[in-house]
């Protein structure tokens, strides 16, 4: 499996009050084509802002350092068309929201159509019958109806399943999705996870699935990597990264969750809340929350490094290996 | 009719609601279609649906702010099925229940602190003396983790999971026997939702407060409720204790739902079809 995607020691500044905010730091990660990647971490993680990087969607003022490579081209070296055909055909995005990413007086078929007339040059009325095979390929029902409505007559659910039939339209190499289902219902929920989940397998799609559920995240791909204050923390094969996490937040993340399957007297809750990048401290940034931190943690930064096929950024990974992964309830209570 | 126990915290008898079509040719809508509970005082009910299923409009109705089109609502025995009209009376509704919403960041007064937020609720409703209503306070911001700083920030000055700790300080307030909880973990982070879902079942714990949780997200309702009820359409499916049905759902829907919730080893399921099959 070749390299499609490639990030290298991706940091991002912003300015705020006067000085540049760090809001990412050291960020490295790669995706296969065909691949599914998922990021998973809580606000302020820097999990929508190295999405954002990809597409070199970042705010006025953003200093950036590190590498982003698409198929072996650096996106930042990009002149203003390469860019233009970088974001129209190579990469499609999906937001959390689908109504606050459509235009409320006009229609669906307007909407569909705009990227296969101005970057496939087509006709409208091709561009018509196209949209149409495109949402039938998504399950909507009586699509030539679906073209004519305003996206105020539309559910959430469906909404968003035209949505991802409009990205995947320009038949792009790589999808982003950013929190596609988090405003949907659970049932929703499930059929646009299958509806993306099948078109991406059928087509070879990679995927960067950005998302605050560890357990959706581990459904839909391949490999996991979770972020806390701008940093990757972890990043691993995602059935591994469930019952062997490597990471203290990691696992901490994956236990705080109450489960559908039983009642628990407490929930082992980390106290403290997510930091922010510019906010994390100079040792390790989750040091202050950690229930098994040490001096070493506040004064030295940890090194993302590979341990058994993962990649971590903790101290204490090995010794913590059998704790995390079994009995790091009765630890974690212990402490809070 | 009998009697209600007097240990009923909220009793709802074939609660329905419809909407009248504002257009010509419109349908009216039936919001909520023969609902009955009967949630004990000090219990915890969660109401669960997904959007449109009419559990929102239930809990309006039984805070008063939705008049129901027929059925009874009887608080602690007293029937307020009529909406409080006079100031008096919305104030006396507020005394039995109380509500904290969905979005810690809108259901706050940008220009009130905590201690002035809940030092006014104490005042209105004419609550013991200055001394007695800072004792007060202090008492709930014990209750809900906060300290002396942050009690007396602006909301834009604390995060989210502490400004749902101060909703829920306001809500407990005037001591209510019911706290309607409408998806009030749902918008935290996940560290944060686990802190305020033990936060609530200490508050329960020590103040006898029932809770009625309205709620779409099935593990969350696993961890705060004991019994459940499942609407669709407005309608109730099932009902029962939380944990059998989560682990025996007898309604289809219910399974659906179940089904539905992302857990170690699940895959999504699509349950439409190609629309067009061709045919040879």
């Amino acid at each position: 499996m070749s390299t499609l995607l490639e990030i290298e020691g991706l940091s991002v500044t912003l300015p705020a009050g006067g000085e540049q905010r760090q809001v990412i730091h050291d960020v490295s990660l790669a995706i296969g084509e065909g691949e599914a990647h998922g990021l998973v971490g809580e606000s302020g993680s820097g999990k929508s802002m190295t999405a954002r990087s990809i597409m070199r969607l970042l705010p006025p003022g953003a200093e950036v350092q590190g590498a982003v490579r698409f198929d072996g081209t650096d996106v930042n070296s990009l002149d203003r068309g390469a860019l233009r055909r970088f974001r129209g055909n190579d990469v499609a995005m999906i937001f959390q929201d689908p109504r606050s990413h459509t235009n409320p007086v006009r229609t669906i078929g307007d909407f569909m159509t705009e990227a296969l007339c101005r970057n496939r040059g087509m006709g409208k009325r091709d561009a018509l019958k196209r949209a149409a095979e495109l949402l039938e390929e998504v399950f909507v029902d009586d699509p030539e109806r679906r073209l004519t409505q305003y996206p105020d007559e539309l559910s959430g659910g469906l909404l968003q399943r035209v949505m991802i039939s409009a990205a995947l339209a320009v038949e792009p190499r790589l999808i982003i999705a950013d929190e596609p289902t988090t405003a949907l219902d659970v049932t929703n929920q499930a059929e646009v996870m299958a509806i993306l989940d099948e078109l991406r397998r059928e087509r070879g799609l990679a995927m960067l699935f950005i998302t605050h559920d560890l357990d959706l995240a581990a459904a839909v791909c391949d490999h996991t990597s979770v972020m806390y204050a701008g940093f990757v923390v972890e990043s691993q094969a995602s059935e591994r990264l469930h019952d062997r996490p490597r990471h203290p937040y990691s696992a901490a993340l994956s236990h705080a969750r109450p489960s559908i399957d039983r009642t628990l007297d407490r929930l082992p809750a980390v106290p403290g809340r997510p930091l922010s990048a510019f906010e994390a401290p100079s040792g390790c940034a989750f040091a202050d929350r950690c229930p098994f931190k040490q001096t070493r943690c506040v004064e030295e930064a940890p090194a993302l490094r590979e341990l058994d096929g993962a990649m971590v950024r903790c101290h204490r990974a090995e010794e913590l290996a059998e704790t995390l992964a079994g009995s790091f309830q009765e630890d974690l209570s212990g402490h809070t | 009719m009998a009697t209600p126990e007097p240990t009923s915290a909220v009793r709802v008898e074939g609660l329905r609601k419809v909407f009248q079509s504002r257009g010509r040719g419109g349908k009216d809508v039936v919001a909520v279609d023969d609902v009955s509970f009967d949630l004990a005082k000090g219990g915890s009910l969660a109401v669960v649906g997904e959007s449109g299923s009419g559990k929102t409009t239930l809990a309006r109705m039984v805070l008063g702010l939705e008049h129901p089109t027929s059925g009874r609502i009887l608080l602690a025995g007293t029937d307020r099925t009529e909406q409080p009209r006079t100031s008096a009376a919305r104030r006396e509704r507020a005394r039995e229940i109380q509500i904290v919403f969905q979005d810690p960041y809108r259901s706050l007064d940008p220009r009130q602190s905590a201690v002035r937020c809940i030092e006014e609720v104490l005042r209105v409703h004419g609550m013991g003396n200055a001394d007695e209503r800072r004792a007060r306070i202090a008492e709930l911001m014990d209750v809900v983790g906060l300290d002396d700083r942050q009690a007396r920030a602006l909301p834009k000055a604390l995060s989210g999971g502490q400004r749902q700790r101060v909703a829920i300080a306001r809500a407990l307030a005037l001591k209510p026997d019911v706290l309607v909880l409408d998806e009030a973990v749902a918008a935290l982070d996940v560290s944060i939702q686990a802190q305020m879902l033990n936060l609530l079942a200490d508050v329960r714990r020590q103040t006898g407060v029932t809770y009625l949780l309205i709620s779409h997200d099935l593990a969350v309702v696993r961890q705060v409720t004991e019994d459940m009820i499942v609407m669709q359409r407005g309608r109730v499916v099932e009902r029962g204790r939380s944990a059998d049905i989560l682990d025996r759902p007898q309604d289809a829907y219910t399974r659906l739902l179940r089904d539905s919730v992302p857990r170690p080893g699940w895959k999504p399921v699509r349950r439409s079809t190609p629309t067009m099959e061709v045919t040879g």
